[in-house]
């Protein structure tokens, strides 16, 4: 297919979308669908067939709209209006809401979307969640899918787009940060006659699923990224690694190939130039070091899926031993805006250092829980109060975390700070791929701390001492101050430890894994100090507080 | 190309190892693909035992060694037959916060059994999972598949009696 086919495609999809006059979309993402929006979906659609209004009322099957905490969402257009918490076992309310497609929205469930939730948003990203259907093609092409794609192929020379990615600043989003440009135009220039594209679906942080979301949501928004950045390094094979909990996803994703295939806009020839690129799907098996680029790549491989030490970087070396490129989901889904609006535009969005939007987990002790995108350096102050509506109960706010088991905690004293990469680091924490975890005044900081420790523990793959012995060893001590056998001294070896097995594990997982904890200590020194001295954990969470009471109350 | 190994019979006549046959033949029996390969083997048959990882092995022609290596580094993969009934509990952070390590134990009081275990009738197999994305909607249970948003201990209690016999010891 051809730029100018293309654009036809697009075109008759806009002209028989015109003839819509009304519009119901109904989330069906993970999150929406177990509160049952398929029923929902379903009930809506026959509703508007018993009235003979499908003609100009389309029930619209989209992904995700971000505010899981009101699920099932339905947005009505051109109402202009969000309906929240839809009951499934309720037809009348269900074609209360048909009926009311040309009046007032049905009060009850109405949601504005002025809330600051919606609108404080800026979604890039996720621009076409919510409004397309992650299963068709056609919707994808009508919002201009696949055109950034071809008039790279067709008008633009490879470098050229690298540069365009380069002056963007974007940086990596699986965690590090590591600026994007950068590290394609390593690739573009690596010699080998076989490179190959790899798109990190993993997410492995618990506490994350904004990749789960765009994936499920927009499919061919993470292709198109992908196909573009294969262009750019002249690479023709490519994977996406998706990790084997989001079966949604992966399902999606596989529909999503198939039809870019059948239209021509993947696999061999693409846009009918020389440029031929095909994508698979690897499913992970639960391995979260997986999500490390060279276990990752390992993984591909059919192997275990351990690290090596790097250099050689994948870039020079990765799958296969060819030059490789490996970005993460959101990474990718950034390429298409920026191609389309340049990389000026990009840049004049974010912070000095982070350009852009990021997209947020809010979960947690936390009201409006979901996805958000918002500018970088928007205030931590902001994100929980105003987009995430507070904390629940009246209750107050303790902490962030951030960086999954590998970032911190952040403090209230950090809550006016901008959230970007640097002024995370500075706080002690990282910004991780984007979970962002509320905690209230009843969160016990020791036990977070013991259950990052656990869970690295639990995953370090055991080719490093440093990394297996030092994390056990790390969980034991904060085991034994959560059973209240803690010692003063344990602070100090605490620290010491978590500092060696920072220095000299051999990948990324090691070498944050003790995070966690030095930010407790440094943050909640007062807790620890509680638990060792008194014995007690106030918030009632660890062993030391249960035991007598538990007794007691039998 | 490799050849095509036909000397690797099938272990039995059970139809399911032709889908095994068929993801190998997809893959034109690289050993790269040993990880999808597995992955079907599981679909198909619950989980991993003796029996397939030779065939794997053979059909792959690589080492039974590497194969079990394999089979036992990710956790996704399951040597034991899983129960009739499976009830995952989400133990990522956004679910621990929200109270899914108390909901566990519950469970494992319930049960008589720890997550990782299959009750001795083998009605209820009982498992951890590290995050299931669907934190938002804390805690997250999977029952037979089915994600069970902002789960209840009671709720999650009553379906569990219905399976396993409650006063069975
Ligand atoms: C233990 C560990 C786990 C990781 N997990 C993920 C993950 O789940 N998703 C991801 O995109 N990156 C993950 N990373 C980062 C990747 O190694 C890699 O840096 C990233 O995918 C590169 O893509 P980016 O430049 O687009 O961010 C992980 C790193 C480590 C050390
Ligand atoms: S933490 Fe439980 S689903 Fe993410």
């Amino acid at each position: 297919m051809t730029l100018d086919e293309l654009q036809e495609i697009a075109e008759s999809e806009r002209e028989a979308q015109k003839k819509i006059t009304h519009r119901i979309n109904v989330s069906v993402a993970a999150g929406c669908l177990s509160l049952h929006s398929d029923v929902v979906f379903n009930i809506l659609h026959e509703e508007v067939k018993k009235r003979g209004m499908e003609e100009s009322c389309k029930v619209k099957a989209v992904g995700c709209m971000g505010l899981c905490a009101a699920g099932p969402l339905v947005r009505s257009e051109p109402q202009h209006t969000y309906y929240r918490g839809l009951p499934p076992d309720s037809p009348e309310v269900l074609s209360a809401i048909v009926d009311s497609i040309n009046g007032r929205p049905v009060p009850e469930f109405a949601l504005s979307p002025e809330i600051p939730f919606f609108a404080a948003q800026k979604r890039i990203v996720l621009e076409n969640c919510g409004e397309i259907d992650p299963e068709r093609i056609e919707d994808y092409i009508g919002v201009g899918g696949y055109q950034s794609l071809l008039t790279c192929i067709a008008k633009r020379s490879r470098e050229d787009v690298v540069q365009e990615i380069i002056k963007s600043g974007l940086r990596g989003r699986g965690g590090g940060g590591y600026p994007t440009g950068l590290k394609w135009s390593m690739v573009a220039k690596a010699a080998g006659e076989q490179k190959y594209v790899i798109c990190n679906a993993d997410e492995g942080d618990p506490g994350a699923f904004m990749d789960r979301s765009v994936l499920e949501s927009d499919p061919h928004r993470v292709l198109e990224g992908m196909a573009i950045a294969a262009y750019a390094v002249a690479a023709t094979k490519g994977y996406i690694y998706c990790r084997a909990e989001y079966p949604l996803a992966v399902k999606r994703l596989k529909v999503a190939i198939r039809q870019a295939e059948k239209l021509g806009l993947l696999g061999k020839r693409i846009g009918e130039s020389d440029f031929s690129f095909e994508v698979e799907v690897r499913i992970g098996a639960g391995a979260f070091v997986c999500g490390e680029e060279t276990a990752l790549i390992a993984s591909v491989e059919g192997e275990r899926g351990v690290p090596r030490p790097r250099p050689p970087f994948p870039a020079y070396s990765g799958l296969n031993h060819c030059p490789t490129l490996l970005n993460n989901v959101e990474t990718f889904a950034n390429i298409v805006p920026i191609v389309r609006n340049g990389a000026e535009w990009f840049a004049s969005i974010g912070t000095d250092k982070s350009k852009g939007t990021k997209v947020f987990a809010l979960v947690g002790d936390v009201v409006n829980t979901g996805l958000i995108e918002v500018p970088m350096g928007m205030k931590l102050r902001d994100l929980v109060y105003s987009l995430g509506g507070g904390i629940p109960d009246n209750k107050k706010f303790k902490a962030v975390q951030t960086g999954g088991p590998s970032g911190g905690c952040i403090p209230e004293q950090f809550l006016d700070m901008g959230v970007d990469y640097e002024s995370l680091m500075s706080a002690g924490s990282i910004m991780g791929s984007g979970g962002m975890i509320v905690m209230d005044e009843t969160a016990c900081m020791v036990d977070v701390a013991k259950f990052f420790m656990d869970f690295t523990r639990d995953e370090s793959c055991g080719k490093c001492i440093p990394c297996r012995v030092g994390t056990t060893q790390l969980h034991g001590m904060l085991e034994r101050i959560s059973e209240g056998k803690g010692r003063m001294e344990d602070l100090d070896t605490l620290e010491r430890l978590g500092n060696m097995v920072k220095r000299t594990a051999l990948c990324g997982l090691g070498q944050t894994a003790p995070n966690p904890v030095s930010s407790t200590v440094r943050y909640f020194r007062d807790e620890y100090v509680q638990h060792i001295t008194n014995k007690t954990c106030a918030q009632g969470k660890c062993p030391c507080s249960k035991a007598p009471s538990t007794a007691a109350g039998k | 190309m490799q050849p095509y190994p036909e000397s690797v019979p099938l272990p039995s006549a059970d139809k399911r190892w032709k889908l095994v046959e068929a993801t190998m033949r997809r893959h034109g029996y690289k050993a790269s693909a040993l990880i999808e390969v597995l992955h079907t083997v599981q679909e198909s048959f619950g989980y991993l035992d003796d029996t397939s990882l030779r065939f794997v092995a053979s059909s792959l022609r690589i080492p039974i060694s590497k194969v079990f290596g394999v089979a036992t580094y990710y956790h996704f993969f399951s040597m034991k037959p899983p129960g009739e009934h499976t009830c995952v509990v989400c133990l990522g952070t956004g679910c621990y916060v929200k109270g899914s390590g108390e909901l566990m134990k519950m469970i494992e009081r319930e049960a008589h059994i720890c997550a990782g275990e299959t009750t001795p009738d083998g009605k209820l197999s009982l498992v951890a999972a590290r995050c299931i994305g669907s934190c938002s909607l804390a805690p997250a249970v999977v029952i037979d598949g089915e994600v069970i948003p902002r789960a209840q201990a009671n709720a999650v209690q009553e379906q569990l009696r219905r399976w396993i016999g409650h006063d069975s010891r």
